[in-house]
């Protein structure tokens, strides 16, 4: 067990290397030069040499990727190539904690829905009521996410007023505050989300329910509840805690729409901006975090799925 | 005495498509206490929907039309679920027929069996773990308080099955029903496991309700038997009357279709029931059975005939019960076909020496944490000679080597080395290597027919594409069309068959058109892998008959592979007995089923169950399992599980090859002389 937790946290810490290193010299390719391109074509050479000294640009490429990783690791990201130069770890942490409290809150929403969801249709295969949840769940799932957005905003935050329909975050915040903000976003998020793991749930539902050991379970005189929550359930969830691991890395650098919409300050607008602007110093950041947690996410998901499947042993 | 279960006028339907069908007719059966009920009957008889709905236990398209299921002072038929949920495992238990699938692979054997405790006598989770481990150490597992720990895929089979047999005793109920409790193991497990039900049964002064299609397991454990032929109850009675003075038709014919009945008159053939059963949608308005039934008259076709009482429990479903019973009229299916007799001839088709086989398995996982598995040894210098127009029978459990053996020699799987020839051909390992006259003279029937079949060709497009791949000369499509409707008369189906898919065809007829193709070849050789073990034991009659018949007309030989040691001494010449991938014995059908033998060969014949309840059971019993492949044991490989293990010499030295003058070979310490001595 140690042994393979230690071989997994290798193994990430490999992925995120390489990572950053792709990341770091595709950002090399970028056509024209760095300095001109942020500084703009009527910079005096002075003004680009000055530029070049500040952010290291002058050295080799290995040399400016050794000094990156050095800095990193540290704790000094750089500074960002923005107007003013913000140091880019506080912009960046800022950011990730916007986007996981929108994940957190958007898994809280949509996982235990899609489950019962899922569950229920399983258990009432073939009838109006699973119809039901497959429609939705199916045309839930092919909605562009602006429209829903913008429909939420206009009922919710416009009409009735009870939500925000911008995501301006202050530190003086409290949980009624954040959930003023929060909820729009995270319901939008939990649309796609429920749609995918209902359909998933119920699959993995219906083909558990096939096996024998549910006959002995109910022939063993357990109540019904007790059947599908402690037998069945934790059988047909294993799939779906993959998928959830997986969106996970979704929501945290994929949702770029959603942010838009609500103008909610997460990590996948950051990393569209820092494209535009070849902000490589935010790119690396972004990207490299966007990869940890994701890759985290899904050790976290291995490791439940190995602790709920004794017949995958780990060692 | 009041019974503990009783059916009356039972009737279960199902919905198939539109229309309702029954499965189960007006099935009256009662089940008295410290009884075992034997139900028997063949596929579609709907011996495990009545056992399943005698606990009200039916699949989503099915009801009960009619009659009442008594049990203590309720009509179960009335109950609502909540209310059966209380029965269940409470008063009724349930033993299912695949252990493994019917244990939760996510919770602990001990969470499992604890909740039961837990939740009909209230017991806390504490006390019920423990519970858990006295009820398995009733079944005599070893160290039950580690075994409750594991989870079920860390058991072996027969484990597994007495942890369901051990929780479903651990609430004390008064009816335990058993679903073909032992047919997915090897016959050594099954005789530990029917002991223990005969010997937990009568501790626990419970009843049982035995479905099993295997008259030899039933004629050993039951008190009573009753016998179901397509949803109807054709005859009951105590288990010595029915098998010694059966009355019905259908049970006199399926009782003369056994091999083991065969051996006992020394006959050559086996008495077979002419056509199949019928099929739900098309069951006959008189008897069920009038359409097979060798003595049915016209009003057997027109009547349904009573379920009558005749004697001392015993009840009867037929018209003609009493010129049977008087003597008068003896139903007899004379076995059908052909009867030509072959013996061996000098010479061998097939000479494989020293075969060796290894696999590496390594698992997805190991592969990607960099581990390279132990290979394993499944095959250790195997060496066997089979006689021209004969048939070798290769027996052992499962994991004894004996299907690697046979794939070796197809080239399924490629052995490491040694060498094979067939009629003095040189053979080689490899099939992608062999010549088109070895593959034309080598031909396979796997064990089930579905698999074998492809299920977009009809009969015609198999055994013609057979016949054009392997054919020796261009042949015109008139000849391939001849040869197809010669072939499908050699196994006994008419040229309509031809234009049929698999799906239209019975496990039977699937079986026969397997075997079609094989021959149609022309192979000196055909090795069958259990070709029987999926049919029911009225239709391997006619297999096993069709087989010696072929042998007969083509003169080719067989290997044979089966695990029912019946149906191997019935049709074998010589035997070879497998034990972990080494031949342990090997000699004459009359040698090996004689002392002396190898003791697993002896432990093998002591755990067959004789379908007879005059013959007791063997009594030599094998403890543990067969080990694993990755750890076979030293010395002797038989040494962790023998009856008559000599010692330290056992464990450490492997044992000599001693063979008699007449080419009997057993490998065992013991001389022979003495094993002689020790078993008879
Ligand atoms: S009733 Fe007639 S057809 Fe049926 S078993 Fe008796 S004799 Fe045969
Ligand atoms: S060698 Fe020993 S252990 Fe092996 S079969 Fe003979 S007596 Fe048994």
């Amino acid at each position: 067990m140690i042994r393979y937790l230690v071989r997994r946290v290798l193994l990430l810490l490999i992925t995120l290397l390489v990572t950053s290193m792709i990341v770091f010299a595709l950002t090399q390719f970028l056509p024209g030069d760095i300095a001109r391109l942020i500084l703009g074509r009527d910079a005096s050479p002075e003004a680009i040499e000055t530029f070049r000294q500040e952010f290291g640009l002058n050295e080799s490429l290995p040399m400016q990727y050794v000094n990156w990783l050095g800095g990193f690791l540290t704790g000094n990201w750089g500074k960002s190539f923005a107007e003013g130069n913000p140091s880019v770890r506080p912009l960046v942490l800022d950011r990730l904690g916007n986007s996981l409290i929108l994940a957190g809150f958007t898994l809280l929403i949509s996982v235990p829905i899609a489950i019962l969801l899922g569950v229920m249709a399983a258990l009432r295969e073939n009838t109006w009521l699973d119809s039901l949840i497959s429609l939705l769940s199916l045309s839930v799932v092919g909605l562009p996410e602006f429209v829903t957005g913008i429909v939420l905003i206009n009922i919710f935050a416009l009409g009735l007023g009870w939500f925000e329909a911008t995501s301006l975050i202050q530190d003086d915040y409290n949980i009624g505050d954040w959930l003023r903000i929060l909820t729009l976003p995270a319901i939008t998020a939990s649309f796609v989300l429920i749609g995918y793991i209902t359909r998933l749930t119920r699959a993995g539902m219906i083909d558990e329910l096939k096996k024998p050991y549910v006959q002995t379970a109910i022939l063993k005189g357990l109540p019904f509840c007790q059947v599908i929550f402690k037998h069945v359930l934790r059988n047909a969830l294993l799939p779906t805690i993959t998928v959830i691991a997986i969106s996970i890395g979704w929501l945290m650098g994929g949702i770029v729409v959603i942010e838009n919409v609500f103008n909610f300050p997460g990590m996948g607008s950051l990393l569209v901006k820092a494209v535009e602007q070849k902000n490589l110093p935010i790119l690396q950041a972004v990207v490299v975090l966007i990869v940890f947690i994701f890759a985290a996410a899904n050790l976290i998901a291995d490791l439940i799925y190995a602790a709920l499947n004794p017949r995958i042993r780990l060692n | 005495m009041l019974p503990v279960i009783q059916a009356k006028n039972l009737s279960i339907e199902y919905r198939i498509g539109k229309r309702w069908l029954n499965v189960i007719q007006d099935v009256s059966l009662h089940i008295d206490p410290v009884q075992i009920h034997g139900l028997v009957g063949e596929s579609g008889s709907g011996k495990s929907t009545l056992g399943m709905g005698l606990m009200r236990y039916l699949a989503n398209n099915a009801w009960i039309s009619q009659g009442e299921i008594l049990f203590d002072t309720y009509d179960l038929v009335k109950l609502s679920a909540a209310e059966m949920s209380k029965i269940h495992g409470r008063h009724i238990g349930f033993v299912p027929q695949n252990p493994l699938d019917s244990l939760n692979p996510s919770l602990t054997i001990g969470n499992q069996m604890a909740e039961m405790t837990q939740l009909h006598l209230g017991l806390s989770h504490k006390d019920a773990l423990k519970r858990a481990c006295e009820a398995l150490e009733t079944t005599n597992i070893p160290e039950p308080d580690a075994v409750i720990r594991r989870y079920p895929h860390q058991l072996s089979g027969g484990m597994q099955q007495r942890v369901m047999i051990a929780m479903a005793l651990s609430t004390r109920p008064r009816l335990l029903i058993l679903d073909e409790p032992t047919t997915a193991l090897d016959v050594t497990t099954q005789a530990v496991i029917l002991d223990l039900v005969r010997e937990l049964m009568k501790e626990e002064q419970a009843a049982a309700l035995y479905v099993s299609h295997d008259l030899g397991t039933i004629a050993q454990l039951c008190d009573v038997v009753t016998v179901l032929y397509s949803g109807e109850v054709m005859e009951s009675a105590p288990v010595k009357t029915l098998f010694k003075k059966p009355l019905h038709p259908y049970t006199i014919g399926l009782l003369a279709s056994l091999p083991s009945a065969a051996a006992g008159q020394n006959q050559s053939r086996l008495s077979t029931i002419a056509g199949v059963a019928p099929s739900l949608s098309e069951r006959p308005s008189g008897c069920a059975f009038a359409p097979r039934c060798p003595v049915a008259i016209a009003k057997c076709h027109t009547d349904k005939p009573p379920l009558e009482k005749t004697t001392d429990n015993h009840f009867l479903r037929c018209w003609r019960w009493q010129d049977i019973a008087s003597g008068d009229l003896i139903p007899k299916n004379p076995p059908i076909g052909k009867r030509e007799e072959t013996s061996p001839q000098p010479g061998y088709v097939l000479t494989a020496q020293h075969i060796h086989k290894t696999f590496s398995e390594n698992s997805l996982l190991d592969r990607l944490m960099g581990k390279t598995a132990r290979p394993v040894q499944a095959l250790a210098d195997v060496s066997i000679k089979i006689n021209q127009r004969s048939t070798l029978g290769l027996v052992g459990e499962s994991g004894s080597g004996k299907t690697t053996l046979a794939r070796a020699i197809v080239g399924l799987d490629t052995a490491d080395s040694g060498d094979l020839e067939l009629l003095d051909m040189p053979v080689n390992l490899d099939l992608d290597k062999r010549g088109k006259e070895i593959l034309r003279n080598l031909r396979l029937i796997f064990q089930n027919p579905n698999d074998a079949l492809n299920p977009y060709r009809t009969v015609r497009e198999t055994i013609g594409r057979t016949i054009t791949l392997l054919a020796q000369e261009t042949l015109s499509p008139i000849n391939i069309e001849n040869r197809i409707i010669a072939l499908l008369e050699s196994v006994g189906l008419t040229a309509a068959y031809a234009d049929r898919y698999p799906q239209q065809l019975s496990g039977g007829e699937k079986q026969r058109v397997a075997i079609a193709r094989a021959f149609s070849a022309k192979p000196a050789l055909i090795i069958a892998d259990e070709p029987t073990s999926s049919l029911d034991v009225s239709v391997q009659a006619v297999i096993l008959n069709l087989l010696k018949d072929l042998r007969a007309e083509n003169g080719a030989s067989y290997l044979f592979i089966s695990h029912d040691l019946e149906v191997i001494r019935y049709l074998a010449d010589w035997i070879v007995v497998m034990y972990l991938g080494e031949i342990v014995e090997q000699g004459t059908n009359e040698q090996v089923s004689q002392a002396p033998m190898h003791p697993y060969t002896e432990a093998l014949l002591s755990a067959v169950p004789m379908p007879d309840p005059t013959i007791k059971p063997g009594t030599i019993r094998l403890t543990g399992d067969i080990p694993g492949p990755r750890n076979k044991p030293t010395g002797c490989p038989f040494h962790t599980r023998c009856p008559r293990y000599l010692g330290d010499i056992c464990r450490d030295e492997r044992p000599p090859l001693r063979e008699d003058e007449h080419g009997h070979v057993i490998r065992c310490h013991i001389p022979l002389e003495d094993l002689k001595q020790l078993q008879s």
